[in-house]
């Protein structure tokens, strides 16, 4: 079948690619709803190293997308099951010890390979995950939490003390997703949210305290904490987590930034502290993402960060929810009738 | 039910590189028909597909079937007629002795050279035949379009924002389009060139979809390399299965 690709080819222009497509045999997902990630707006702006422009593009934008089977020659689905589609592609044989996430020879779709913004995706039932009650709107996001289920499952592999205080630096959507999963994957931990927006943190209802980052107490302490503040931010956040984490602490990376970020290896050092870089995600944490999905108190609270915009049903539309995502505080997801 | 419907019945030479039908040459790997068909069976709200072929070619299209593994579950072929709207007929008596007569059928029609033909396309033609009865896809006129008697000045030029221009799929409650084009006369029914026109001839209205100026048909040399050219230019892409 020719499929319709619908690709970036340079910043704030798209073009469709036909592509022909064997689907004999094979798995058929169409496309139903996709979240945009900062990754996907900064290709869309042109915020990357011209090099990398050049390297990557063109190529289909687009890693957190739900659908909907229409075929499947795998005998895995039947038709009209909702899935996930996880981006990650792993190598053939799996390396020991190594998250299929990091593995050399892995692929991720929307990262020099085409994303989910296609006609339809042939996909090995094994990068899908199957799902019933969740909102298609809310499962548009899933690959999003299953970041943050993965660098909570990596902390917990490696520390401990966990029963005790946990600092998320950042109020965006990752420190929000990472704090609804902390709150379900390690319930005993007390969650402090410390951010720069007073508005944006009154949306952590249900973390345990919030704070203004320029006004923490002085006593204030905390065992671990996730730097979800990327960009600029991540030195200041880093910079914070330092001198306020207590010693031997775990610190978990996820905010990107386009620079290098100093940090203080003085104090660090001084501390023992044990820095994890962490990025995307793999199956298992997708499996766990939808578990975790299905309860409608984890997913109600997700609705409160996601901005569903109009569907999208042209190449104008493409832009459109590019340029709403710029002005939307949080994620913004929106329908795929193309 | 809801039945897809591709014309393939021409044995048109009007591409002049081919002795072969134009619907059964090789775009890629396969024949133009297979692609199209493809995209049908990618619809799961669509029930059955027919393929109207003319006489000569039922068996090399059944072969088609065979050679590129369509499951034939869902997909039978009936023999074409004489022109477009013939086929559609045939298809349509296909469809009745197999499954009976329904008010309630829904035909999409499409023509089998036109491979790139959208998901949307098809899935807005069901939902458009469902709900007003007929409905034709279509795309803006984006030429201006002169009308001329003779073949050598122009009469007019109608106004270009008004004009649209047509392609397939076109989609209908089956019954009532089997019997609008029983009702016309032999006049009407030889001046027809698109099935869309036996709703107007009696006053039914259609309903518009819109298109995609991809959604080509392939019936010149030219139409055959602007479609290879829409197929270069690809990127390797790692195997996803």
């Amino acid at each position: 079948m020719f499929n319709y690709i619908y690709q970036l080819v340079s910043p704030g222009m798209f073009s469709v690619k036909y592509s022909y497509e064997d689907f004999d045999g094979k798995l058929v997902v169409r496309p139903r709803y996709m979240a945009i990630c900062h990754a996907d707006q900064r290709y869309y702006m042109g915020q990357r190293d011209a090099k990398i422009l050049r390297k990557k593009l063109p190529m289909a934008l687009i890693h957190e997308c739900c659908g909907e089977v229409v075929y499947d020659g795998t005998s895995t689905y039947k038709p009209g099951q909702k899935v996930v589609l996880i981006p990650n592609v792993p190598p053939d044989e799996p390396i020991k010890g190594v998250y299929e996430n990091y593995g050399k020879g892995s692929h991720f779709l929307s990262s020099g390979y085409d994303g989910f913004m296609r006609e339809f995706v042939v996909i090995n039932p094994d990068r899908t995950v199957p799902f019933n009650r969740i909102s298609m709107d809310v499962a548009a996001i899933c690959e999003f939490v299953s970041v943050g289920v993965h660098a909570i499952k990596r902390l917990m592999e490696i520390s401990n003390r966990l029963s005790g205080r946990i600092g998320i630096w950042g109020d965006g959507s990752l420190a929000y997703t990472v704090c609804c999963c902390l709150r379900r994957l390690i319930p005993k931990a007390k969650v402090c949210v410390i951010g720069k927006n007073l508005a944006k943190l009154s949306q952590f209802a249900f973390a345990d305290f919030t704070y203004i980052v320029d006004d923490l107490p002085e006593d204030f302490e905390v065992d671990h904490a996730f730097e979800c503040a990327g960009g600029e931010g991540s030195f200041y956040a880093i910079d914070d987590i330092i001198n306020y984490i207590n010693p031997q602490g775990t610190v978990m990376l996820m905010g990107v930034s386009e620079n290098k970020i100093p940090i203080n290896t003085r104090n660090l050092m001084e501390k023992g502290l044990v820095f994890v870089g962490s990025s995307r995600s793999g199956r298992e944490d997708f499996l766990t993402a939808v578990n975790l999905m299905e309860d409608e108190k984890f997913e109600k609270r997700l609705c409160n960060i996601i901005f569903q915009d109009e569907a999208v049903a042209n190449i104008n539309d493409i832009h459109r929810v590019f340029k709403t995502d710029l002005n939307t505080p949080f994620k913004t997801v929106f329908e795929w009738s193309i | 039910m809801i039945f897809g419907a591709i014309v393939a019945g021409g044995i048109g030479t009007r591409m002049g590189i081919s002795s072969m039908p134009k619907q059964f040459m090789d775009l890629g790997d396969k024949p133009i028909v297979i692609h199209t068909l493809e995209k049908f069976i990618l619809c799961d709200k669509i029930d059955y597909i027919c393929i109207g072929v003319h006489k000569d070619w039922t068996v090399f299209m059944d072969d088609l079937l065979d050679k590129y593994r369509i499951k034939k579950e869902k997909i039978f072929i009936a023999e074409g007629g004489d022109d477009r709207n013939n086929t559609i007929m045939n298809i349509i008596d296909a469809i009745e002795k197999k499954f009976g007569e329904d008010d309630s059928h829904i035909i999409v029609t499409h023509d089998a050279v036109r491979p790139f033909v959208t998901l949307r396309i098809i899935q807005d033609n069901i939902n458009s035949a469902l709900a007003y009865g007929a409905c034709n896809t279509v795309v803006s006129a984006v030429d201006t379009i002169v009308e001329s008697l003779d073949g050598k000045t122009i009469k007019s030029i109608p106004d270009r924002r008004k004009l649209y221009q047509g392609q397939t799929p076109q989609s209908f409650k089956m019954k009532k389009l089997k019997d609008l084009y029983n009702s016309l006369s032999q006049e009407d029914k030889n001046i027809l060139t698109d099935a869309c026109k036996i709703f107007l001839l009696k006053n039914e209205s259609v309903n518009l979809v819109n298109g995609e100026i991809s959604n080509i048909k392939i019936t010149t040399v030219e139409d055959y390399k602007i479609a290879q050219a829409m197929l270069k230019g690809e990127k390797i892409e790692p195997d996803l299965n």
